[in-house]
């Protein structure tokens, strides 16, 4: 857990990357912002010279894996990862053992997210028991419980019932939630292993085709419209979804998108030499479809960007491809990997990487005191991010647990050098607290 | 070259260089004293995940013919039944001294992740749908000795595409020799792109046997049936198995190829399978000698 | 021809030497009855073809004659990359209880010749065998002897010995030079020696030398 702090003066970081400012942070809000503002007796001085200034990161998809592999990551160890990210705050996916499908489980891991105290651990219900996709879990009682459970998902399966996935649509809707879908059309997808495509028939690997994933949000969009009810997808990976979600935003659907760091970035020829280090559900697509999700992503598309952040122990990954495990690490790198595709390219500004990676999730997530302009008055949820700071990723490095990120080896262009969770640094200096 | 994984490594240089090779140590078989001392004091490992008695006999034969240890490391009876991972196994392999490890397994891409973690040379046996390099080595080598060439020769590889780890290896060396490569199937059982390979594609067998020099049938299992690949046995057989009447209507010196094991009545007919024009049998025979030279050629130097 | 490279024989001289051989082998062997020549590929190969020419020219005898290639006998294989192999060709009716003469360029370090014997025990019983080289330069390593010898030619362990035919290179000559890098060597020895991606590498001693047996 942090330390118990006082207040931090940051010295000359840019907001959104405007001119650079000072920013006082004190009992756990924006206390003044300005050209040498008047700081109290003992403050600490940051040195924000070069750096971007963000609201704090919000992760809409992150497992934390605890309970039940606190080999891969604990709750302690994911949020520090996030911390380390940038991230103030992040969504805990359900598929965890046991599944997060009662109010016990999910108040279990949102007090474990308290005592670590690295970033608001917002836990996500399960839409089914046991995600088994059968019937609905009590989504009514997590809504209620302690966590304030306002995401429901069965990230990592697909809720393919049409029917299921109607109810839940309707159902959420008394707690003013979301359903996320892992849109991933099981009969086509039966022992899939990577993209269908050029690479997948070469190297012998049963494909995944985007149709697959493209049938189910078309079917989704169509459903949250009938019932009127807010339907979020999750790790959109292909050109084809892009163009049905904006199809479906034209025509009033309350649907919201995410894309994945890794999507925006890699491609499935990196598969090539059958290292499970690329192995992640949805697959690595083609360069087509990564063109299509930045264009996504900028044109405001694709909402938000969230990190999938896939923890996984070195043997799901040292063996052969297709008994590996899919997933891969992302929070410490999706800053960094979002600049290099998306603001180094002109796609877009810092202003609208904030309303990528903090406004929009939080807003998505309902996750108040989070995404909110750094303005004086606002929580202290800040962080600092050098541009200008590139280095080899390397997984070993990591503060995560595992160390399954396919951007190693990797130069990434900046790195996050300090975060504030409502004033308390999280992360100073580029080191964790 | 250090490993043999896939025959899209292969140059033509290279891949004549075997099929060359080969053509020499085919005369072992023929002496009194079968055995050349070229490996002796090298190990080979036969590592086999899925049952394979012909593939993993024909690789012992060649093995023990050129003198080198051969130890069968088998998945049955094995510490691998027990649970352990490819990795670990391979680690014990390296620290046991193979120096070279034969390589059968149902995930595509083992041996290249194998060939990541040992020393020695890596000899892909088959890997899942992905490639089969001997055995497309040895067709080229079986169609070189029976037409006496294989540039500008067309082939016709008919069946299971999709799922064939034959068909990828012989479509690559084929390409790589000069053939003419028309893969035939219906189009559940190709990849979706297909149209990108180098190679053309037909649905019509009758179309494309009467322009064909070579035939290579492949296996078909039944149980794609169930995955609706196809209706029945029936139909695929009727339009894409070879009996009498499709040989006749192949040029006169034209042969038919099969993998092995074959499945009669199913992709092809007796009367085909037992005619002079079926080289089955040779097909096995040459397997041996081709394995001699790649395993002369991987182990055989410094 | 490379500078510091002379011809210690020229093409009449060679073929003098091969006559007198020919002579040599229908004396020892009392008529030639029972002999079969086998060439050492490459250039032993043309020899021993010129071999069965001159004696049946001679004695009207049709020798048996064919190739040895001793490429999986080598004792140097782990030395240098894998080499393609030469032809063998044994000719009908089998090595048993026939007085086999090998034939071979030059005799240097006999590990080509101990190779040969090793190969032929694998093919059949001899009744007898014998060596028969075009030029013997010396420095053994063995104790091997050849039993008819075209030109011994005294040379140091800096000098190398190429032999020229007009089978293989358009021309007869024995040519003694410099020695050449032994990379070089080994690809003027076998076109296809290795495969064309694999790094060179130089070899050490002499007896690794690809050029003399």
């Amino acid at each position: 857990m942090p330390d118990t702090h006082g207040p931090h003066l940051i010295r000359g970081a840019r907001p959104l990357g405007g001119d650079p400012v000072d920013i006082l942070l004190a009992d756990g809000r924006i206390a003044a912002i300005g050209t040498d503002p008047t700081a109290p007796e003992g403050a600490e001085v940051v040195d924000g010279t070069g750096l971007i200034a963000l609201p704090g990161l919000v992760d809409l998809h992150t497992h934390l894996r605890e309970p039940g592999r606190e080999d891969a990551e604990t709750v302690e160890t994911g949020s520090r990862s996030a911390a380390m990210g940038g991230y103030t705050a992040v969504h805990a996916m359900a598929n965890t053992d046991p599944v997060a499908d009662t109010a016990g489980v999910v108040e279990q891991v949102w007090r474990l997210g308290r005592e670590a105290g690295y970033c608001d651990v917002r836990p996500v219900g399960a839409v089914t028991v046991g995600l088994a996709g059968e019937r609905l879990s009590e989504i009514g009682a997590m809504a209620k419980s302690a966590a304030a459970v306002r995401v429901f998902s069965d990230d990592g399966i697909c809720v393919s019932d049409a029917l299921l996935m109607r109810r839940a649509l309707e159902y959420v809707k008394a707690f003013d939630g979301v359903v996320a879908q892992h849109a991933q059309e099981p009969r086509l997808t039966e022992g899939a292993q990577m993209n269908e495509g050029c690479v997948s028939d070469r190297l012998g690997l049963p494909g995944w085709p985007a149709v697959a994933e493209e049938a189910i949000i078309a079917r989704d969009c169509l459903l949250a419209q009938h019932v009127g009810s807010r339907l979020h997808v999750c790790h959109v990976s292909t050109k084809g979804s892009v163009d049905i979600i904006r199809w479906a935003k034209a025509r009033g659907c309350d649907v919201t998108a995410e894309v994945t760091p890794h999507h925006l970035l890699l491609t499935d020829e990196l598969v090539e030499n059958y290292d499970p280090i690329y192995k992640v559900n949805p697959p690595l697509r083609t360069a087509e479809d990564v063109q299509a999700l930045r264009e996504g992503l900028a044109d405001g598309t694709i909402d938000v960007v969230a990190t999938d952040h896939a923890p996984h122990p070195v043997e799901a990954k040292e063996t052969e491809w297709s008994t590996a495990a899919m997933g891969m690490v992302g929070l410490e790198t999706a800053l960094a990997v979002v600049q290099r595709t998306m603001v180094d390219t002109g796609l877009l500004t810092w202003a609208d990487v904030a309303d990528r990676m903090s406004a929009a999730p939080a807003r998505i997530g309902r996750v108040a005191d989070h995404g909110r302009d750094l303005a004086v008055g606002e929580p202290a949820n800040v962080v600092l991010y050098d541009p200008a700071a590139p280095y080899e990723a390397d997984g070993a490095a990591m503060v995560t647990k595992s160390s399954n990120t396919p951007f190693r080896g990797m130069t990434l262009p900046g790195r996050v050098r300090a975060t504030f969770l409502r004033g308390a640094p999280t992360v100073l200096a580029g080191e964790i607290k | 070259m250090r490993h043999l994984l896939s025959t899209g490594d292969l140059t033509r240089d290279e891949a004549v260089l075997i099929l060359d090779t080969a053509a020499e140590l085919a005369q072992v078989g023929d002496r009194s004293v079968k055995k050349l001392p070229t490996l002796r004091g090298r190990t080979v490992v036969n590592l086999f995940y899925e049952d394979s008695t012909r593939t993993r006999t024909s690789f012992e034969i060649a093995a023990k013919r050129l003198s080198a240890d051969v130890v069968n490391f088998s998945a049955k009876g094995s510490s691998v039944s027990k649970g352990e991972s490819l990795k670990d196994t391979a680690l014990t392999l390296q620290a046991m001294g193979a120096d070279g490890v034969v390589i059968r397994h149902s995930a595509s891409g083992a041996a290249h992740r194998l060939a990541n973690w040992v020393d020695g040379s890596v000899l892909n046996a088959g890997d899942g749908t992905h490639e089969h390099p001997t055995q497309a080595l040895l067709d080229a080598y079986t169609v070189r000795a029976r037409l006496g060439r294989l540039e500008g020769l067309r082939v016709a590889i008919v069946g299971d595409i999709l799922h064939s780890r034959v068909a990828r290896s012989n479509v690559l060396l084929l390409t790589t020799l000069g053939a003419h490569v028309t893969l035939v199937a219906p189009p559940t059982l190709l990849p979706v792109s297909v149209h990108t390979w180098p190679c053309e594609v037909s649905y019509d067998l009758d179309d494309v046997l009467p322009k064909s020099d070579v035939v290579m049938m492949l296996r078909v299992q039944a149980e794609r049936m169930h995955a609706s690949f196809f209706p029945s046995v029936r139909e695929y057989s009727r339009g894409y198995g070879i009996d009498g009447a499709r040989l006749a209507r192949m040029p006169e010196d034209a042969i038919v190829m099969h993998p092995g094991p074959m499945v009669r009545g199913m992709e092809i007919s007796a009367e085909v399978a037992d005619s002079p024009r079926c080289t089955v049998v040779e097909q096995v025979a040459n397997g041996v000698s081709l394995r001699m030279a790649v395993l002369y050629l991987l182990l055989g130097g410094s | 021809m490379p500078e510091g490279t002379r011809a210690v024989l020229d093409g009449s001289e060679i073929d003098r030497a091969l006559t007198r051989i020919a002579h040599e082998v229908l004396e020892r062997t009392k008529g030639g009855h029972g002999v079969t020549l086998l060439g050492i590929p490459s250039r032993g190969v043309p020899l021993a073809a010129r071999l069965a020419e001159r004696i049946e020219r001679v004695e009207n005898l049709a020798v048996p004659h064919g190739s040895l290639d001793i490429t999986m006998y080598r004792d140097d294989l782990r030395t240098a990359p894998p080499r393609a192999l030469g032809r063998t060709e044994i000719p009908a009716g089998g090595l048993d209880d026939r007085v086999v003469v090998l034939v071979d360029d030059v005799l240097f370090s006999g590990r080509t010749v101990r190779a040969a014997l090793d190969a032929l025990n694998d093919l059949g019983r001899p009744r007898a065998v014998q060596l028969a080289v075009l030029v013997d330069r010396g420095h053994r390593e063995l104790p091997i002897r050849a039993d008819y010898v075209g030109k011994n030619l005294p040379t140091s362990l800096r000098e190398s010995v190429t032999v020229r035919l007009t089978e293989t290179d358009g021309h007869d000559a024995v040519l003694l030079g410099p020695s050449r890098p032994s990379p070089a060597t080994a690809l003027n020895r076998r076109p296809a020696a290795e495969p064309p991606s694999r790094p060179k590498r130089t070899s050490g001693t002499s007896g690794t030398e690809g050029k003399d047996s």
